[in-house]
């Protein structure tokens, strides 16, 4: 680039950081002082990173390799949220069970942290995945370079920028109350600017490329992209009470707002953590696996069936509320419905390891996928379950949710991060293997543990809350009180604590691991699985009775020999 | 079989169509589902005396959604013989129709709030936010108490009125000009209750923080607590026993 475009680059930038200085001035409430202050930081920052780059020699662009930069960034960036999201996951379940640990300060509270430790797993953890494992899996199935690389590196710091702003509002206070959708309006401004960059260099990258067809991966990541836009404007419309002030209010209200929000929330999964996540399983189980796809057809029957259906699913989070009857019921039906398109993708995925389900054993990574696969499965099965009417009377406002969600966050969500991780580092850092596969398998016991010990006592903890709050005795009374509820279930949230650690743990081992492969440091170890081998037996059969073994090899081993005459 | 796999082909091998055929693909469910709402109806109810919030409920409101309180407490009470025992009278759509969001929730860690308003004191509450273990043992509820010492900011709650205004709260050119005097007027141990009542029924005046010399978040939080579920009168709808 040349130096004039630098400057006046660096210009705009100041320029904004200069609007932003001047927000964070008149601001009227101290959290959009700080969150102005914040950007124009981070505008300064990029017109001085602009200066900086003037008189130097532009970089040659390798456009005879993968623009993997912005996606090295992003799996670091995944690795470090992770580990944030399931500390701050750890912490809050603490404060369940010991509410001590609330601290006594009001920027400590459950109330302030949830909210943080769900968008630190789904979209900062999640979202950085996504978008990483997008840019890689677009490029090398499409055989074309990223488009747009310094759009690319404004997508990925962009987000960065976003995920700072949600996080430090949540602790100031800063929310507009709906679920996994708390960012207030002029965040979500910021994001909706970042996701059509996002979608521009996707789409950008698929009309360059060189493979005549689309591969099914980008599919569901397109899908994803252009749901997630639509979802996020529609949901976040709100009005601001100033225009230098963080509160806004919603621009719909009571059962319109509710069902809006849950048509996003729902499909925060659907699309987020779903569409996305088997744009993943696609490209990296059959990579892994060294398998093509099970069926191509089933593709194509799943990916349209999915995404149509669900949208629809939404109201099975309003069951029984103030709700219309007719919109329960659709929302009921259609998440019946999702199970097939949901099944349909699991079975493309474990079906693509015929010949190869040896591998489960050999291979931590394609154990990792596989479990991930199994956990889909399960927890696909598991919602439409919950979202009968007469079995969400009994589930909804329990921990039974919190169960459901974890299961397919941890296990399917968790899973399939983890081993496209493994599988990217390597390549994308140009190393011989990872440092430690042993490690990866220990990151997977742990996981599973922590899965195990999470989601069962969340089932328990959830039917016990169910059944509890219900219970009539024979006088024709309720029999518990609210609080004898919430006592009852203080061991479940203390081994729920102990699961998260376990998952925690895991993803230590993962830190160590990806941090000494990108260091370029190989563990010395013995590989996991190989058909056994014993030197002193590889010889031939000597058909006469004259020799005996060599006096350094141990006597039980000896070849049978013809006994002598 | 075969033909229409080979149709598909024509759509992954044009990303413009692929996008076009996928966007409309999701927008379908939810014209279908959440549209109809607005047009409908029947799907808000209209009931006596719901109304929208005073300025001092609308604070301690914003207060509830700061610190997150709709992470742990629903605010809809379904229509099950349990529930309606414990909380009282199921949900109407209409009583959350000016709430701007809604606070339904979707966890129960704490008790539905839905009709929380008069079933405790206001001591009991200002005791229960500032050490929740102080009232019920069992409970796992973070200390709120910075909320009493913190005076409320006033400075700008006209403001708020005229953005929900904006989007359809029904509040008057008079409620804006004097959001502020009414904000002081409804948390002062001796304001004129009357006057308050005649654009907001109901509306309760007094001190809640049990600290009459300062104006504080704990006076807004009881004030919006103590207001929950109490704007329709259950009583007037109850069956009765015709006379002989």
């Amino acid at each position: 680039m040349d130096d004039i475009s630098l400057v006046s680059r660096a210009g705009l930038w100041g320029a904004l950081a200069l609007i932003a200085f001047g927000a964070s001035v008149a601001a009227v409430d101290q959290g959009f002082a700080v969150h102005m202050a914040i950007c124009a930081g981070a505008g300064l920052l990029m017109a001085f990173l602009s200066l900086h780059r003037i008189g130097v020699a532009p970089t040659v662009e390798r456009l005879d390799r993968y623009y993997d930069e912005v996606i090295r960034w992003g799996v670091i960036a995944t690795v470090f949220w992770g580990v944030i999201g399931f500390l701050v996951g750890i912490v809050i379940a603490s404060q369940l069970t010991f509410p001590l640990l609330n601290l006594h300060s009001e920027f400590s509270t459950f109330g302030r942290l949830r909210p943080l430790h769900t968008s630190a797993v789904i979209f900062a953890f999640g979202g950085n995945a996504l978008i990483a494992t997008s840019f890689y899996v677009v490029q090398r199935t499409c055989r074309a370079r990223l488009a747009f690389p310094a759009l690319a590196r404004f997508v990925f710091w962009g987000y960065q920028l976003f995920i700072i702003l949600a996080a430090t509002g949540y602790v100031m206070g800063v929310t507009e109350g709906r679920e996994y959708a708390e960012p207030e309006w002029y965040v979500d401004l910021w994001l909706t600017i970042v996701w059509l960059a996002y979608l521009a260099v996707f789409i950008g990258t698929i009309v360059r490329r060189s493979e005549p067809h689309i591969y099914v991966a980008n599919w569901f990541y397109l899908g994803f992209i252009i749901t997630v836009a639509m979802l996020h404007v529609v949901n976040n419309l709100s009005m601001p009470v100033s225009l230098v002030g963080s509160k806004s209010y919603s621009a719909f209200s009571g059962v319109q707002d509710a069902l809006t929000q849950w048509w996003y929330g729902h499909n925060a999964v659907g699309f987020f953590l779903t569409a996305g996540f088997l744009g993943m399983m696609y490209y990296f189980v059959p990579k892994q696996a060294e398998r093509p796809i099970y069926s191509y057809r089933l593709s194509i029957v799943h990916f349209w069936s999915l995404i149509f259906l669900y949208i629809w699913a939404g109201p099975h989070h309003l069951h029984y509320t103030a709700l219309p009857d007719w919109a329960q019921t659709l929302g009921m039906v259609f998440s019946v419905m999702l199970w097939m398109p949901s099944w349909g993708g699991m079975i493309n995925g474990l079906m693509t390891l015929n010949g190869a389900w040896d591998k489960i054993r050999t291979d931590p990574i394609i154990r990792m996928m596989v479990f991930a696969l199994a956990f889909y499965g399960m927890s696909t099965f598991e919602g439409p379950m919950m979202s009968v009417k007469s079995v969400n009377s009994l589930s909804h406002y329990t921990n039974w949710t919190i169960g459901h969600v974890h299961s397919g966050a941890l296990g399917w969500n968790g899973m399939i991060t983890f081993g496209a991780i493994y599988y990217m580092v390597p390549r994308l850092w140009a190393r011989e293997r990872l440092y430690s596969l042993r490690m990866v398998n220990w990151h997977f016991w742990c996981a599973t543990l922590g899965i195990v010990l999470y989601a069962s006592s969340m089932w328990v903890a959830g039917i016990t809350q169910g059944l509890m709050w219900r219970e009539y005795g024979d006088d024709g009374y309720l029999v518990y009180s609210f609080a004898e509820v919430v006592a009852a279930l203080h061991p479940y949230y203390l081994i729920r604590t102990l699961g998260g650690l376990l998952y925690f743990t895991g993803a230590v081992f993962m830190v160590w691991n990806v941090w000494m492969t990108v260091r370029g440091k190989l563990r010395g170890e013995p590989p996991l699985a190989t058909a056994a081998f014993d030197p002193s037996r590889d010889r031939p059969l000597l058909p006469t009775t004259s020799t005996s073994p060599p006096p350094s090899e141990p006597a039980p081993d000896r070849p049978l020999e013809p006994v002598a005459a | 079989m075969a033909t229409w796999a080979n149709r598909h082909k024509t759509i992954e091998r044009n990303v413009t169509l692929l996008a076009v055929l996928a966007l409309i693909t999701v927008a379908v469910g939810g014209i279908v589902e959440i549209a109809p709402l607005f047009w409908i109806q029947s799907t808000v109810e209209r009931v006596e005396g719901v109304r929208p919030y005073t300025p001092l409920e609308l604070a301690g409101r914003d207060i509830y959604i700061r610190e997150g309180c709709y992470s742990c407490h629903s605010q809809m009470i379904r229509p099950f013989r349990d529930e309606v025992e414990r909380y009282g009278h199921y949900s109407l759509a209409a009583e959350s129709m000016y709430d701007h969001p809604f606070q339904w929730g979707s966890e129960r860690t704490g008790p539905d709030l839905a009709r929380v308003g008069g079933r405790y004191s206001d001591e009991w509450h200002v005791q229960h936010l500032k050490d929740p273990r102080a009232v019920v043992p069992e409970s796992i509820m973070p200390p709120y108490a910075f909320l009493a010492d913190r005076e409320l900011d006033v400075s700008n709650i006209g403001a708020h009125l005229k953005a929900l205004r904006r989007v359809g709260v029904p509040y008057s050119d008079e409620d804006i000009a004097k959001a502020d005097e009414d904000l002081k007027l409804q948390a002062s141990a001796d304001g004129d209750a009357a006057a308050l009542a005649k654009r907001y029924p109901k509306a309760q005046v007094r001190d809640f923080d049990g600290n009459p010399g300062k104006l504080t978040e704990m006076d807004a939080l009881v004030a919006y607590l103590q207001g929950l579920g109490t704007q329709v009168d259950f009583h007037a709808a109850a069956a009765r026993e015709e006379q002989k």
